[in-house]
């Protein structure tokens, strides 16, 4: 079970699970069950899988209207055609009325790679974050997607789990805790504390193990959710380091960076620094390509650390 | 209900409209008069709905997707019984449950959140579906209005509707012709409006959207295995003389000589 996987995979899989347990679970898709992975879920429960082609709007609308009728439903596309082209939909018809409506979008940031701009969802946080009630989850690898899959099932209320395409290599476990709003400390901090979300996760261990070989301890907060914000850890934090940065594969406007520093100001005065897309479309590239061209990596998040603690 | 009675109940919610949207000093007046018919015709005739249980889960579903002719909703949902009459005057005021546009969270009797155009006609889908899946019998009408049609979601919601081959869904087009910056075939044509929902699968009629009896019968008939699609031609600002088809009139606030004479106009039944 400790084996590589794509969180796409991941989180069919859970649903998957998550059907068979509850015949409450539908799943909505706009013509991208075998990328979302929704397809094991539609393989399986066919009566309860509604493709609805190329229109994420009524999609959106349609999900609003399963909730309201008792079922949970789970939608999926890329999650730049989900928040981005039916915005306003998710403000209305879900968010507005609290409908239990749980978002499992997939292809979100500059991982999708190869595709380009037009797909790189790389503002998505930052518009999800500001709708009220909306929680948002962006799991870090294959145990943690399953975790958010059946976390978002068990909160009533719209939630939004971010997937990436890659193929991540496990760095939780089976038995890690993950609960909605308490981040999970993966590294016990010391002169600096890396804050991290999702596919940054695993940059920013990578990051601490570089660091320490300069004799910088630096601890990683795995933030795997994004709202709502564990305030009182990045506190807690704050009072023990020198300084903080964050880590996340988003604008650095609006999303993890931002949240951060949302609950700093006015409240502590440590040195902060924001690791992530500095207000610039992606582009086509590997990922890996991708993540060194924008200031992504481990050695990037290492040197953030080192400049704000000279 | 007998045709005298449905004639002063309708006249009884068109005063009602007028006194709080008076009252209120804002909201729409015309899309609001135009559609009391169609309203009563769900309300009072067709669907099951219970006032002491507004979410009794076998109830039909009424969606007024044109959010903003509510005025005439809430006086329906009154008369019911829903919540109190007195309710009505505290339209849109802070601290009412009485929303500019309906709010399934605040006011009981209301189906779905509705007021940005089109999103109700795809919230309408989603209920129609879970209804197939829960092997519920229910039905879900839509009312939209004309303008909102131009909404391309509009269209998303009619392809998967007949898709899903959903007839236990109702769409009633509330046809007054105006829309906000004048007619529709100024703003943007709709075109043939019976000839674009057939061939997207739905079963198409066309009624006197004023008439109760032939709106009843119209929405009453559905065919198995299609989305009902009725065609209410109707008169924005209907009732009112200097409202009647006078695109001003969308959502403009009453002076008080205005009010007095659409009360005036509208005292010649008796109160119900």
């Amino acid at each position: 079970m400790f084996e590589s996987k794509s969180l796409r995979v991941a989180y069919g899989e859970a649903l998957a699970e998550l059907g068979s347990i509850d015949q409450k679970v539908v799943v909505l898709d706009a013509d991208l069950s075998y990328a979302t992975m929704t397809s094991i879920f539609a393989s399986k429960f066919p009566d309860r899988f509604f493709n609805f082609g190329l229109a994420e709007a009524n999609m959106m609308g349609a999900a609003a209207g399963f909730a309201h009728s008792g079922l949970l439903p789970f939608v999926s596309t890329f999650a730049l055609f989900g928040v981005g082209r039916a915005y306003e939909q998710i403000r209305n018809s879900i968010a507005y009325p609290n409908a239990n409506v749980k978002f499992g979008l997939s292809h979100s940031g500059l991982s999708v790679g190869e595709d380009g701009a037009s797909h790189q969802s790389i503002e998505d946080i930052a518009l999800m974050r500001v709708l009220p009630g909306m929680t948002i989850l962006v799991p870090c690898d294959p145990f943690e997607t399953r975790k958010a899959v059946f976390a978002a099932a068990s909160l009533d209320g719209p939630v939004y789990i971010r997937v990436a395409r890659p193929i991540v290599e496990v760095i939780t476990n089976e038995d890690s805790t993950f609960t909605i709003g308490k981040a999970n400390i993966m590294r016990k901090p010391g002169d600096v504390c890396i804050v991290a979300t999702g596919l940054m996760v695993k940059e920013a261990l990578a990051a601490a193990e570089r660091l320490s070989l300069h004799g910088i301890k630096a601890g990683v907060i795995n933030m795997h959710t994004i709202k709502p914000i564990d305030a009182e850890l990045i506190l807690e934090m704050a009072s023990q380091c020198r300084a903080m940065v964050t880590a996340e594969e988003h604008s650095i406007i609006g999303g993890l960076g931002s949240a951060v520093a949302e609950v700093l100001v006015g409240k502590s005065n440590i040195k902060f620094a924001r690791v992530g897309i500095q207000d610039k479309f992606g582009r086509s590239g590997k990922p890996e390509d991708l993540f060194k061209a924008y200031g992504l990596t481990a050695d990037d998040i290492a040197q953030q650390c080192i400049m704000l603690l000279e | 209900m007998d045709e005298l009675l449905l004639e002063q109940k309708a006249q009884a919610i068109r005063r009602d409209i007028i006194e709080m949207l008076y009252r209120c000093q804002s909201g729409h007046p015309g899309g609001s008069l135009s559609c009391v018919e169609i309203l009563m015709a769900l309300y009072y005739e067709v669907a099951h709905v219970d006032p002491t249980n507004p979410s009794w889960e076998m109830r039909d579903r009424i969606v007024l997707s044109k959010g903003h002719g509510c005025p005439a909703l809430y006086a329906i949902l009154a008369d019911k019984g829903f919540f109190p009459r007195n309710d009505l005057w505290n339209l849109r005021q802070i601290g009412s449950h009485l929303q500019g546009h309906p709010d399934m969270r605040k006011t009981p009797g209301i189906d779905v959140s509705t007021g940005s155009l089109g999103q109700g006609a795809s919230v309408a889908v989603g209920l129609a579906l879970a209804a197939k899946y829960k092997r519920a019998p229910y039905h879900v009408y839509v009312v939209l209005g004309d303008g909102e049609i131009q909404e391309g979601m509009v269209w998303e919601a009619t392809m998967s509707a007949a898709h899903y081959k959903l007839d236990n869904l109702i769409f009633i087009l509330d046809h007054n012709g105006l829309q906000i910056d004048g007619t529709n075939d100024q703003v943007m044509s709709l075109g043939d409006i019976i000839g674009k929902f057939h061939s997207f699968g739905f079963e198409c009629k066309k009624v006197d959207g004023h008439n109760v009896d032939m709106l009843v019968k119209a929405i009453s008939e559905p065919v198995p295995g299609k989305p009902l699609f009725v065609l209410a031609e109707t008169v924005k600002g209907r009732g009112i003389s200097f409202m009647e088809n006078n695109v001003g009139w969308h959502g403009k606030p009453m002076k008080t000589e205005e009010y007095t004479q659409a009360m005036c106009e509208l005292k010649g039944t008796q109160n119900v």
